[in-house]
């Protein structure tokens, strides 16, 4: 398949204004603009577009919750605090295509009737930022964006709002929380934001790429992006492989491309011809799968039935030279340090895990640690406000699940038994914080 | 800071408060180039949701005086129509805000998994014994803090560097780090490589 979403991030100036245009930017927008804002919404709906930020959920049945009859304002928040361990594909798109996000964006408030689009950008993204700031301008200056859009009479306004670095932002309660000047924190659900969310007003959350693929929809219609893959998975996707692979990146591929024709053909292998050990399919949050269940195609429906979930296609590549304790500690830390502390399983549980891996990868663990970390995951997952707790809980539950032998081993013998040479060589330098 | 009942107790290691208060620092006020702005971000937010530009009244605090401290953060508090008290929260949220004074170069080394893998942990070390310092710790010179961020989010370009929140490095090799602080201290900014998006053709 030609690549869609990433055909022209190759060319020099693929992100700018008139490169963009000359190549269909704002087609899309054109388009949409002439049918009514409920056929756009059928037609992402009939599309079965599913968002691609983690949670797969399809985005027109998210934008016709969003409240119609209200005299309040409505929103587009776009989630571009893209911070999932293993995730660069939105970072892609927007340093090197901003144009079709903002046009996704566009058709995204045309279509629930919004007049403001937020686009909440991690603060880490400063120099994508800068191209994006200097992009829109020129949109603005084009009529693309701003007040009576293309001759429509159609208003809408595109903000870009800076993060500070926090992963919770990427939660959509929590970076509406974020968005309105607060710590980034999850609310209670529901209600939802469509119905109550940025500023107390309705309001879409949707994912970068997941915008991006919107002014194709409208383009070429439903049954083209259906077609592109499988069942209720279709049209483009982009997958992020990194880790030990020869080619680390982004690659465009439909649902139907398997995880070993990403992780072999087009990542190029396994870095030095090395055993392939553990694939994290969807970003660091969901469960990991090993060599032998890596012959099912990469959508969100054949990951899940194969127990992990396709998540944020965030792919990390493990080969055999990786210690799994130190793996689980290594997120551990990331997640006991990213909790935002609302919820107190996983703000305690979190941390409490982080020491036990921490022990066991010292050396200095006792055998009943391993069940105690399976009691605190299992009491972590489910039991906080948002999928936190669940993610949080996820690679000490999995890497215990697949490859207890290891953990027992690092008791038995009271060191690491999986020493590698690209690891530190003490140990790590978080144990001081 | 808490225990499951199973776990070890073991107060060298593990049982120390993490409370952080805010220093008060030097009086500030906003330059006037600041304050014009900031009041231009304003514009950006509904008129009755002036708390939205918390974080980017936050950076330009950073911005002038290098960090964040207790009277940065009174001085904008009324400004956005919040308590000093609400500013603090979020200030003490986020980690791109540091409250104490930072070298002039603050190296972020990315320390999560897909770096890590390719690593991210040598880099650290290479670097922290290049400097002299520990991560968390500024150099005496004062031209250098070490710090570890969490995914920086450019996965294939491991280990990642952000430097000062904006600056990128990609692709540092362990053995390349400690030539790279003597590129700096040579050539400043110019020693980065950037964002392979924007520099790669």
């Amino acid at each position: 398949m030609e690549p869609i979403l990433t055909k022209y991030i190759k060319e020099p100036n693929s992100y700018t204004l008139d490169f963009s245009v000359k190549h269909g930017a704002y087609e899309g927008l054109k388009k949409a603009l002439t049918m009514p804002p409920n056929d756009v919404i059928e037609l992402v709906k009939a599309s079965g577009l599913r968002g691609r930020g983690g949670a797969g959920f399809p985005t027109g049945m998210k934008w016709q919750f969003v409240l119609k009859d209200t005299p309040l304002p409505k929103y587009i928040a776009c989630n571009a605090d893209e911070s999932e361990p293993g995730t660069f594909k939105d970072h892609v798109l927007m340093e090197r295509n901003p144009h079709s996000l903002f046009e996704g964006c566009l058709i995204g408030c045309w279509a629930i009737g919004a007049k403001v689009a937020y686009i909440y950008i991690r603060g880490e993204f400063y120099h994508v930022q800068q191209v994006m700031e200097a992009e829109l301008a020129r949109a603005y200056a084009a009529g693309y964006v701003g007040r009576n859009i293309l001759g429509t009479g159609f208003d809408c306004d595109i903000v870009i709002h800076r993060g500070a670095g926090a992963y919770e932002a990427g939660e959509e309660t929590a970076l509406i929380e974020s968005l309105e000047g607060k710590r980034a924190q999850p609310r209670i659900k529901p209600p939802f934001p469509a119905v109550e969310g940025l500023y107390n007003c309705p309001t879409a959350v949707n994912n970068v790429e997941t915008l991006c693929n919107l002014p194709p929809i409208v383009l070429n219609g439903a049954e083209w992006f259906t077609s592109l893959g499988p069942a209720k998975n279709g049209g483009p996707k982009l997958f992020c492989l990194s880790g030990h692979v020869k080619k680390p990146g982004v690659y465009e591929a439909p649902m139907t491309i398997t995880l070993r024709e990403l992780i072999y053909e087009r990542a190029g292998g396994i870095r030095d011809n090395r055993k392939l050990k553990a694939v994290i399919p969807g970003g660091s949050s969901v469960p990991i799968l090993l060599d032998h269940q890596l012959d099912i195609p990469a959508s969100f429906d054949d990951v899940a039935k194969a127990g992990s979930m396709l998540g944020s296609a965030g792919i990390i590549v493990m080969d055999e030279t990786t210690c799994m304790v130190w793996a689980a500690r290594n997120l551990l830390y990331f997640y006991k340090h990213e909790s935002c502390g609302k919820c107190t399983p996983c703000r305690e549980g979190g941390d409490w895990l982080w020491k036990i891996l921490t022990r066991i990868e010292a050396g200095e663990g006792v055998m009943r640690d391993i069940d105690l970390l399976v009691s605190i995951g299992g009491n972590i997952a489910g039991k906080t406000l948002c999928a936190f707790g669940d993610a949080a809980a996820t690679p000490a539950l999995t890497t215990v699940k697949h490859f207890r032998e290891e953990f027992e081993a690092h008791v038995r013998e009271g060191r690491c038994t999986v020493p590698a040479d690209w690891r530190a060589a003490t140990m790590p330098m978080a144990q001081a914080h | 800071m808490s225990f499951h009942p199973l776990m070890i107790y073991d107060p060298a290691k593990f049982q120390q408060s993490e409370r952080d208060v805010v220093t008060e620092g030097p009086p500030f006020t906003f330059t006037p180039e600041r304050r014009a702005k900031l009041d231009e971000l304003l514009t950006k937010y509904p008129p009755d949701r002036k708390r939205s530009a918390v974080l980017a009244a936050l950076y330009l605090v950073q911005e002038q005086q290098g960090y964040l401290t207790g009277n940065g953060m009174r001085h904008i508090a009324p400004l956005l129509d919040l308590t000093p008290a609400e500013v603090e929260d979020v200030a003490t949220y986020y980690v791109m805000f540091y409250r104490e004074p930072v070298g002039k170069y603050v190296l972020q080394v990315c320390r999560t998994l897909s770096c890590a893998l390719n690593g991210a942990e040598r880099v650290t070390e290479a670097l922290s014994a290049k400097l002299g310092i520990g991560v968390g710790e500024t150099d005496p010179s004062g031209m250098f803090t070490l710090l570890e961020f969490e995914c920086l989010g450019a996965c294939d370009r491991a280990p990642v560097l952000m430097v000062n929140n904006e600056l990128w490095h990609e692709c540092l090799k362990p053995e390349e780090a400690g030539k790279l602080v003597d590129e700096i201290k040579a050539r400043g900014d110019a020693a980065f490589n950037g964002c392979h998006l924007r520099v790669e053709k």
